[in-house]
């Protein structure tokens, strides 16, 4: 592990500033650990920001409000996100391990690193942990890699299924930093590789994630996460889908989509959105649903499969919660 | 009068010093004025070093010596093989020279005060190497295929050509012909527990305290290498998180813990990280086997081919015993068994589990699955119909053999009789359910073994033996075995094992702990018994002026090995649930029914065989190590990446035993069940996943990706 400073911030203000001088924040911990003891991340300097208060999940009129700091196990028990959101209890209670999503927070959630082997050992060349290196997974095993968004510098999958379940749900960021409070879309936290693969989110330096909140819809409560993967649990998704979906009279009048494993950030399905919104509901929309979700994929040697699966997953997903019929 | 306690099912007796945390393991051994050892790996697989620049790693902080072959000393490496080790080839010498044979060879070894310190210096080491381009697939291009030099006799474990009859004309003229091949992925143990060695030097004496299975080769290997009398290491390894047969050897790591500390003059603590795990401490060599099999329409088989190829490393021959079953597991009069090994550009395979047998049985138990369907017959009754009444491979008896007993037992526990045998013809709801069998065979062996027993002045005995503990539960059956013979309670015995210098042991693998050690144990007991004359042993201490009564004893192989064929047997049956259109495979049951001999400790038994059912499950449809075509790196080297099977993944298990009395394997008449609880659950998942979907996927593991595209 690279040397390192720790230093335990007390205020919001504090840690900020600690963050604009170069410190890294530390929440959880879950990734930034790992990463570090294989000197993949070498922060000379981490800001230990648990103490902050920012942790508090609450339902209020214009929606879901989700501290930073909250864990992912706070959330996925808490019974006021199980109503209003549940594709968010979905999706949280499909990640990681018990154990992990009793330390990571939701923030560090949405910021975790990809799983790409290549990126998580020094002796592969690659460009998003040292830019201008080549791309070691493009001609090596890329199984687990994109079919969307990637670039011929980097072809690595975004792994958080939260994010997904969020981006689908158009969820906001407000974060607070050197230049002061901004609120986005979740979707504009992230950052397709391009040429900059090394650069992965459009945070500003010192800039924090103070919450999240998840706007009300009618589709919110007719919702699933499908995660699909070779074991049951403690996986990172082969495919996955979000689907929230409000069906009134046998018509689809508003539908959110996403699908996770297959993009190299959240990758939402807008296409698909504008091929079901309208339509009757059932299998042949779902068809045309997921034939529109494939549209655009570029596999592969090794994951030409996920084209098929994720169309699979697409339908199933929409059956789990629009119906078979 | 005390009650025996062989057959019961006694609670483990170290359980509470394994969930308290006082069992210490091999790293836990922490010595006075210790430094760290973290070893550096090649980033290439094949070639040589150029250069090392060593500069900015010998300039941090707490760094204490950085070794490689350009300062380590040359190494006597005097002959040594013992059984764990190929017996063709040489073992894998460290620091010698500059050649890199495989990705992750071991090309220095950087010792500091600290682990992190050690770890920080080692990631700023900078190598360079004139790389070349390894073989690494057995299908590669440039990949030859071999007669394994050791296999060469038409007799032993493993034999490379093997044939009875006229296979190839009795294949060609039978009505019912199976001809297929099946791929078995790479597989690497990973046991919990990752290898770890303390290395402790006094003047010319060195301990280690090290993860490992056969502390007594240990000490032997490790002098071999640094050309010091055997008597001058001991090896200390009381308990072990796992194994698997990874701790079998001696690897690299250990010489360059002792290296590394008498290097320093300090004791030195070694640990392999658990990418490390992945380089060079053995894994199951991936299999490539095409079975052909022929029947009359009666389902007699007319004819067997199992021809066997696994990938080996260029500087060792790893061989087991592929094919061997399928000489002898049926009655069949024209039988072709072959087995070829592939040098690559990779380090040596090992013992995992089942070696030989778990994968060959795959095949063999899959082909007859298929045979089964072309014959549109039972697979159950399609095997008790080709049950042999001897070994007709070398024509002796089996000393027991249970097979008819454990396909009704287990079929029973199972409810077979239920199975529709159309394929695709069981459902819930959406999801396929599939139901598949499978044999499973083992052989049981022994090997001389040495135990000490000491009874005390208090009434109480203490036995010491070699042997280890890699978690089936050897110092409680070992206890149950003492206390029997020594007619005391289990409570008043206490087992010692893991020390080099405790009366020898065989190898902890191969399913032979029981049968050697225990065996050992036994005799030792009963002699210290008859040597008191009695067994109020307190009364006769106290007049032998409260001085222990003292006994050692050897067991060793007699002449059963000639005059029978001795197996365990077992049945396995498997219900998988499989999502028509996501392709998922879960296994919600399974039941195995084994016909193992004696067994001494039911709940440990029973504990050992879902175990290596789990394994199973693992073998069938999870465990891969992904190697980069380009240079042989094992990609998914992380817990994250390699699947196991989690608590999720198992449904429920249930392990079975007929009641089988052998007078002929050992004086316990066990069979020993480490290995065969793994062989055959993979072939009965797969037969289910065929039964559930009607695709037969012949490529292991079985992933989502397989039933998507076949």
């Amino acid at each position: 592990m690279h040397p390192f400073s720790f230093h335990a911030a007390a205020t919001e203000q504090e840690a900020i500033a600690e963050a604009a001088a170069g410190g890294r924040y530390i929440a959880g911990g879950t990734t930034l650990v790992d990463l570090m003891r294989e000197e993949v991340e070498r922060p000379r300097r981490l800001i230990d920001i648990n103490r902050l208060p920012l942790r508090d999940v609450h339902v209020q009129d214009d929606g879901l409000v989700i501290g930073a700091l909250a864990r992912m196990s706070d959330v996925a028990r808490d019974p006021a996100t199980a109503q209003v959101q549940p594709l968010i209890v979905d999706a949280l209670v499909e990640g990681a391990s018990p154990q992990i999503r009793n330390m990571a927070s939701i923030g560090g959630n949405l910021l975790q690193r990809v799983r790409c082997s290549y990126f998580r050992t020094l002796d592969a060349p690659c460009n998003k942990r040292t830019p201008g290196s080549g791309c070691s997974a493009i001609g090596g095993a890329n199984s687990g890699h994109a079919l969307f968004g990637t670039s011929v510098h980097c072809v690595a999958t975004h792994p958080s299924d939260l994010a997904v379940a969020l981006v689908a749900l158009d969820a906001v960021i407000l974060t607070r930093g050197p230049g002061g409070a901004r609120r986005f879309p979740v979707e504009a936290l992230y950052r397709m590789p391009g040429e900059t693969p090394h650069l992965e989110h459009t945070l500003e330096p010192g800039e924090m994630i103070v919450e999240i909140r998840v706007p009300h819809g009618s589709y919110a409560r007719r919702a699933r996460y499908l995660k699909v993967r070779d074991r049951a649990s403690y996986e990172f998704a082969v495919v996955s889908v979000a689907v929230a979906m409000d069906i009134d009279g046998g018509i689809v009048r508003d539908v959110r989509l996403a699908a996770g494993g297959v993009g190299t950030m959240p990758w939402r399905l807008r296409g698909s959105e504008a091929v079901l919104t309208g339509r009757q509901s059932g299998r042949a929309a779902w068809r045309d649903a997921a034939e529109r979700a494939i549209d655009g994929a570029q596999p592969l040697v090794g994951n030409h499969f996920k084209v098929e699966l994720l169309r699979r997953t697409v339908v199933r997903a929409l059956e789990m919660v629009g119906g078979a019929a | 009068m005390i009650d025996p306690s062989i057959g019961l099912p006694l609670p483990r007796v170290d359980g509470r010093a394994k969930v308290t945390g006082a069992a210490q393991y091999a790293a836990e051994f922490n010595q006075p004025n210790q430094v760290y050892a973290v070893v550096v790996n090649s980033t290439v697989g094949l070639g040589r070093i150029a250069a090392i620049d060593a500069a900015a790693a010998t300039g941090m902080p707490g760094v204490v010596a950085i070794l490689s072959h350009l300062n380590a000393p040359r190494l006597p490496y005097h002959e040594h093989r013992a059984f764990v080790d190929p017996a063709i080839g040489e073992r894998l010498h460290v620091l010698q020279d500059d050649q890199v044979r495989f990705f992750g060879h071991p090309v220095a070894v950087v010792i500091a005060e600290t682990l992190d310190q050690a770890e920080h210096a080692a990631a700023a080491m900078r190598i360079s190497y004139a790389a070349e381009t390894p073989v690494v697939r057995l299908d590669a291009p440039g990949a030859v295929m071999i007669v394994p030099d050791a296999a060469r006799k038409p007799s032993g474990r493993t034999i490379a050509d093997g044939v009875r009859g006229d296979p190839d004309a009795a294949f060609a003229q039978a009505t019912h012909q199976i001809d297929a091949t099946y791929d078995i992925a790479r597989e690497h143990h990973n046991p919990m527990e990752p290898h770890a060695t303390v290395a402790l030097w006094d003047g010319d004496h060195l301990t280690l305290w090290s993860k490992s299975q056969f502390v007594v080769n240990e000490a032997i290997e490790i002098a071999a290498v640094f050309g010091v009398p055997a008597e001058q290491v001991l090896v200390i390894c009381p308990f072990i998180g796992g194994a698997f047969g990874a701790a079998l050897r001696t690897w690299s790591h250990v010489t360059l813990a002792a290296l590394a500390a008498r290097h320093v003059g300090r004791p030195v603590k070694l640990v392999l990280s658990r990418r490390q795990m992945f380089y060079a401490v053995g894994h199951r060599p991936r299999t490539v086997q095409r079975v052909a099999l022929a029947a009359a329409p009666d389902g007699r088989l007319a004819a067997i081919i199992h021809e066997g190829t696994a990938e080996t490393s260029r500087y060792e021959q790893y061989i087991d015993a592929l094919t061997t079953a399928s000489a002898f597991l049926y009655a069949c009069p024209n039988v072709r068994t072959t087995y070829r090994l592939v040098p690559l550009d990779s380090s040596t395979p090992t013992f995992m589990r089942g070696p030989g047998e778990a994968s060959g049985i795959v095949a063999l138990e899959c082909a007859m699955d298929e045979l089964a369907v072309a014959l549109a017959m039972d697979p159950i009754e399609l095997r008790l119909r080709n049950e042999p009444t001897v070994n007709e491979q070398n024509g002796l008896p089996f000393s027991s053999r249970s097979m008819r007993a454990c396909y009704a037992l287990g079929a029973a526990r199972f409810g077979w009789e239920r199975r529709d045998p159309r394929p695709r013809s069981m459902h819930d709801g959406r999801l396929l359910i599939g139901w598949g069998m499978a044999a499973a065979t083992y052989p049981s062996s022994r090997a001389p073994a040495n135990a000490r027993a000491r009874i005390l002045a208090d009434g109480t005995a203490e036995v010491e033996t070699a042997a280890s503990d890699m978690g089936p539960g050897t110092y409680t059956s070992m206890t149950q075995v003492a206390a029997d013979a020594l007619e005391l309670a289990p409570a008043d015995v206490r087992i010692r094992i893991g020390r080099s210098d405790f009366p020898p042991t065989p190898p902890h693998g191969g399913s032979m702990t029981m049968a050697s050690v225990g065996s050992a144990v036994q005799a030792a007991c009963l002699a210290a018994r008859a040597l008191a004359g009695g067994t109020n042993y307190r009364d006769i201490i106290a007049r032998r002026g409260g001085e222990p009564i003292v006994a050692a004893a050897s067991s060793a192989r007699g002449d059963e090995q000639r005059r029978f064929s001795m197996n365990a047997f077992g049945a396995v049956f498997a219900e998988v649930a499989v999502d028509p259109d996501l392709c998922t495979v879960r296994v919600r049951r399974a039941v195995g029914a084994y016909g193992a001999g004696r067994i001494i400790n039911p709940r440990l038994a029973r504990s050992q065989c879902t175990g290596g059912m789990v394994g199973g499950i693992g073998m069938a449809l999870m465990e891969q190590t992904v190697v980069d075509t380009r240079d042989g790196r094992p990609v998914n080297a992380s817990m994250a990446d390699y699947l196991v099977p989690v608590n999720l993944d198992v449904g429920s298990l249930d392990a079975l035993f007929v009641d089988e009395d052998d007078p002929y394997v050992n004086p316990l008449g066990a069979k020993g069940i480490g290995e065969i609880a793994i062989v055959g659950m993979a072939p009965a998942i797969a037969n289910a996943v065929f039964h559930a979907t009607g695709q037969r996927v012949r490529d292991f593991p079985i992933r989502i990706e397989a039933l998507l595209s076949t």
